[in-house]
């Protein structure tokens, strides 16, 4: 016996050092939320460039590339907030329902509600041809935030009456939104028979930088738009609905436990219309600067998929409205100079890579991993 | 307690258990044993350890240092399923089954027999004359849904049972069962070790250690106090002072107080419960100031359904709730609040708190949108942390900071939580279902004295509790409910009474009989 022990306990090499993994008993550290973020992203960059270079391509010149085409000159820089404005307010239209375990995945269709509303007002006419600016920019906001809450209320209103589940009904509602746009776009507005309307008169486009050119020449050539200030706006407002106010206290709370909510005499039913309200209107404004900012006329193909995109970059930005301006930058840069590399592929692949990781990371927020040194014997 | 030394076999040693977790030693040098055919107690308070050693035996963990005997040959089981290959098994204060399948199908997940086809007809019989053996009446094509959690508890301990344990884990198991519900499982207990098995019963009621075991073994911060006590030689308050360390005063003071006016007075009120089923016949009582009244009753009873219809979260069908001369019957929940009804639900983390919110959040959930945490649309942070900071202190509430989620602190803690938080909101009329269900001797005491603290202020409170030791000591008066009814109403204590009328027997009849 002693000698086949001995033998095997014999000094054995071993790795000085042991990989522990624990649940966390304390809350995690606030930097560790966004730190996930950021790997998140660097971990896709990472798994797109082996992509790239196992497909022959060259990763390094890729990505500066893409950095290249999306932030290298104040031009691009443009066409990126561009590509971002209607990224920020779908975003920011899923944090608040995302806020309350809302799963509204009906950003496009409310997009596209937003965009119909917003065509209304020039193509029906709401308002005459040559009304003033600033009237436009008024009214088509808010046919826009009307319609895309419209299409928030149905679904929150099956929800809160009839139990929907509001993952089934928001993602169908999809469906009907575009081809109801579709029904105007080959049929009531068409343009002389083209899957389009006709272009809209230059006095209710959204007012553009290059706009301001003639006072500051800097600004020649720039097509961000007013939708920016919309986002930012809204942005900023949201923060502080979700982190200051009773409101957003009360959103939590439904959130995190309805039947807690319920016994702290908060109406869950009235909370899941008013914020499936809030989340289409901001779905719908995000249409609405898209074809008033950049399309100018109401056709088929307005969107990327930016409703579905919205959900990446909300749960990227950790459901924060500030951090939704950040990622949307991001994402409008990827989906910009993005297609300079590829019209679809690799931008795409990293795009669903960073959620996947952003998934994978809450292992990181639940468990902690230590190395510890392995202790002798 | 035949043979002392010799003649007895020990099925279970473990010696010097040492297992760690993050910032607590959760076993310090742990010996325990286990004979063939003993119900072996294993008592401590919340966090003592009990079900981190048993977790260790089970498979479930490693010991950091320390070893184990089965049947006298050295273990070191790395899986469940290991341990179960040596006999042990285990059931968990959180059963392990799949809802959508029957009892059968759940008793043979896992196993490598049968292979693909399931020949359920066959199995059913066998698990039938199992269940027969045992004592452990269980319909084996049931589903698991519809049957109630002392009926999914026997599926447990059949499904440990069929795969050959011999000895038996059992984790808080009356924890969830209703009284009549725990008589039963002790008789299947018995049968058990009539046959030869061996059972772990983990718990940290006196009562039923007092009961149902053979030996005693007592733990207190991850350290064995006393280690395989005869249970016949002990009494109950030496067992309470080896598991706190300290003398426990089961009595609490109670101060006298002369009732006031009327607070609560409900008349003949009538609810359904979740199922659609009348849940309420026709209640009425009344709770006056500085008044503790007990509702007693075997759970189910129609308690849940009464506590939520005064709350206002049941709808009431029939009848009146008043309080302080208002009508609220009917009226939104926060209505209540804003009159001054508070509730201390009996499911502290699915109904009293919001798991993922900070301590701040869940304090403030009655008062959120009022002066001064309120300020218009607006609520102001620092008056929220400062506010949740003052509870935190005069309820000791042990927490690092305030902005720990509530998920990590432990059931004492957490019914602090929610008691700062009614209590603080000056409530009139207060209910508190069970509110020192699942706590530790400690925290028990807290609570009741705090619940005394607020009658003696003059707050009417309703005590719905299972516990009929702590409804006599806390109660000024005591009302009997039985399937939704009130049996009738008792002011001297009387223990005999109350189980009748528990059961189903009318006052009237009582007095009639008595009267004979």
């Amino acid at each position: 016996m002693s000698d086949i022990n001995t033998r095997e306990s014999a000094p054995k090499w071993k790795f000085p050092y042991q990989i522990k993994i624990e649940n966390r008993v304390e809350n995690p550290p606030k930097w560790l939320s966004p730190v996930l973020s950021i790997a998140a992203v660097i971990v896709a960059l990472i798994i797109g460039a082996f992509v790239i270079w196992a497909g022959g391509g060259d990763p390094w010149g890729v990505y500066t590339h893409i950095a290249k085409y999306s932030f290298g000159s104040v031009g691009v820089l443009s066409d990126t907030m561009v590509k971002a404005i209607p990224l920020m307010l779908v975003g920011l239209a899923c944090s608040i329902a995302f806020r309350m375990k809302l799963w509204n995945i009906g950003a496009e269709g409310q997009f596209f509600l937003g965009a119909f509303g917003a065509s209304m007002v020039v193509l029906l006419p709401v308002l005459p041809v040559d009304a003033p600016k600033w009237q436009f920019i008024i009214v088509t906001a808010m046919f826009g935030m009307f319609f895309g809450a419209l299409w928030g209320f149905i679904p929150g209103f099956l929800k809160a009456k009839y139990k929907v589940n509001e993952i089934i009904s928001t993602l169908m509602l999809n469906y009907i939104a575009i081809e109801w746009n579709n029904y105007f776009i080959y049929g009531v507005w068409s343009d002389r028979g083209f899957q389009m309307s006709p272009m809209f008169q230059r006095n209710a486009w959204l007012p553009r930088l290059s706009d301001l050119a003639k006072q500051w020449p800097v600004f020649g050539g720039l097509t961000t738009h007013l939708g920016l200030v919309f986002a930012v706006v809204a942005a900023v407002i949201l923060w502080f609905v979700l982190n200051k106010s009773r409101w957003g206290y009360e959103i939590r709370l439904i959130g995190d436990n309805p039947r807690a909510a319920e016994y702290a005499g908060i109406s869950i039913k009235k909370n899941i219309v008013l914020v499936m309200i809030v989340s289409g209107a901001l779905a719908g404004l995000a249409g609405m600067s898209e074809i008033m900012g950049v399309v100018h006329r109401l056709q088929g193909a307005i969107s990327p998929g930016y409703g579905y995109t919205g959900i990446i970059i909300a749960w990227l930005a950790k459901l924060n409205p500030l951090a939704v301006i950040l990622a949307s930058v991001l994402f409008g840069a990827l989906i910009l100079a993005g297609r300079e590399v590829q019209p679809t592929g690799i931008p795409t692949l990293i795009q669903g890579v960073i959620m996947v990781a952003l998934i994978a990371s809450d292992y990181f927020f639940r468990n902690r991993v230590r190395i510890i040194r392995q202790v002798e014997d | 307690m035949v043979n002392e030394k010799k003649g007895v076999e020990l099925v279970v040693e473990m010696r010097s258990i040492t297992k760690r977790f993050p910032g607590v030693l959760a076993n310090d040098k742990v010996d325990f044993d286990l004979r063939k055919g003993e119900v072996h107690a294993l008592l401590g308070e919340n966090g003592a350890g009990k079900s981190t050693l048993m977790n260790i035996l089970a498979g479930l963990y490693r010991a950091e240092s320390g070893t184990m005997r089965v049947h006298g040959k050295p273990v070191d089981f790395a899986s469940p399923r290991e341990a179960i290959e040596s006999g042990i098994g285990m059931v968990h204060q959180h059963f392990m089954l799949v809802p959508s399948q029957s009892v059968t199908e759940n008793i043979l997940l896992g196993l490598d027999e049968p292979r693909f086809r399931m020949r359920l007809s066959e199995y059913n019989h066998q698990i039938a004359d199992l269940a027969e053996k045992y004592g452990l009446h269980v319909d084996p094509q049931a589903k698991i849904w519809q049957l109630s959690v002392g009926e999914q508890q026997r599926v447990e301990i059949l499904k440990s049972l069929y795969r050959g344990a011999d000895v038996l884990i059992m984790d808080e198991p009356t924890a969830v069962l209703a009284p009549a519900e725990i008589n039963e499982l002790f008789n299947t207990l018995r049968s058990m070790t009539e046959q030869g098995k061996s059972i772990v019963f983990i718990s940290h009621k006196l009562h039923e250690v007092m009961e149902i075991s053979d030996r005693v073994t007592v733990l207190q911060k991850g350290r064995v106090t006393s280690s395989g006590l005869n249970t016949s030689d002990v009494s109950r308050a030496d067992l309470a002072n080896l598991m706190v360390g300290r003398k426990v005063i089961f009595r609490v003071e109670k101060k006298e107080v002369e009732p006031g006016d009327v607070v609560l007075d409900v008349q003949n009120l009538e609810a359904f419960n979740d199922k659609g089923i009348q849940a309420l016949n026709g209640v009425s009582l009344d709770v006056r100031e500085g008044e503790i009244v007990g509702l007693a009753g075997v759970a189910g009873n129609g308690q849940n359904e009464l506590a939520e219809a005064l709350a206002g979260l049941r709808e009431v069908t029939k009848g009146k709730i008043v309080v302080n001369q208002k009508d609220v019957t009917n009226k939104p929940v926060k209505l209540g609040i804003r009159h001054g009804i508070s509730l201390i639900p009996a499911d502290r983390t699915a109904v009293g708190t919001a798991p993922n919110l900070s301590v701040t959040d869940n304090v403030i959930m009655k008062n959120y949108d009022r002066e001064p945490i309120a300020r218009g649309w607006q609520i102001l942070s620092a008056e929220a942390n400062k506010y949740a900071t003052d509870l935190k202190e005069a309820y000791a509430i042990m927490v690092p900071t305030i902005d720990t989620s509530v998920r990590l602190l432990s059931g004492g803690n957490l019914q602090k939580v929610i008691l700062a938080r009614e209590i603080s909101s000056e409530p009139k009329f207060m209910i508190a279902v069970q509110p020192t269900r699942g706590l530790d001797v400690g925290a028990i005491e807290g609570v009741q004295k705090l619940l005394l603290s607020q009658r003696e202020t003059g707050a009417a409170i309703l005590l719905i509790s299972e516990e009929l030791e702590e409804l006599l000591t806390l109660s000024d008066r005591i009302y009997v409910i039985y399937e939704g009814e009130i049996m009738g109403e008792v002011i001297d204590g009387d223990i005999e009474k109350i189980g009748q009328m528990m059961t189903g027997t009318q006052q009237e009849d009582l007095e009639k009989q008595g009267a004979n």
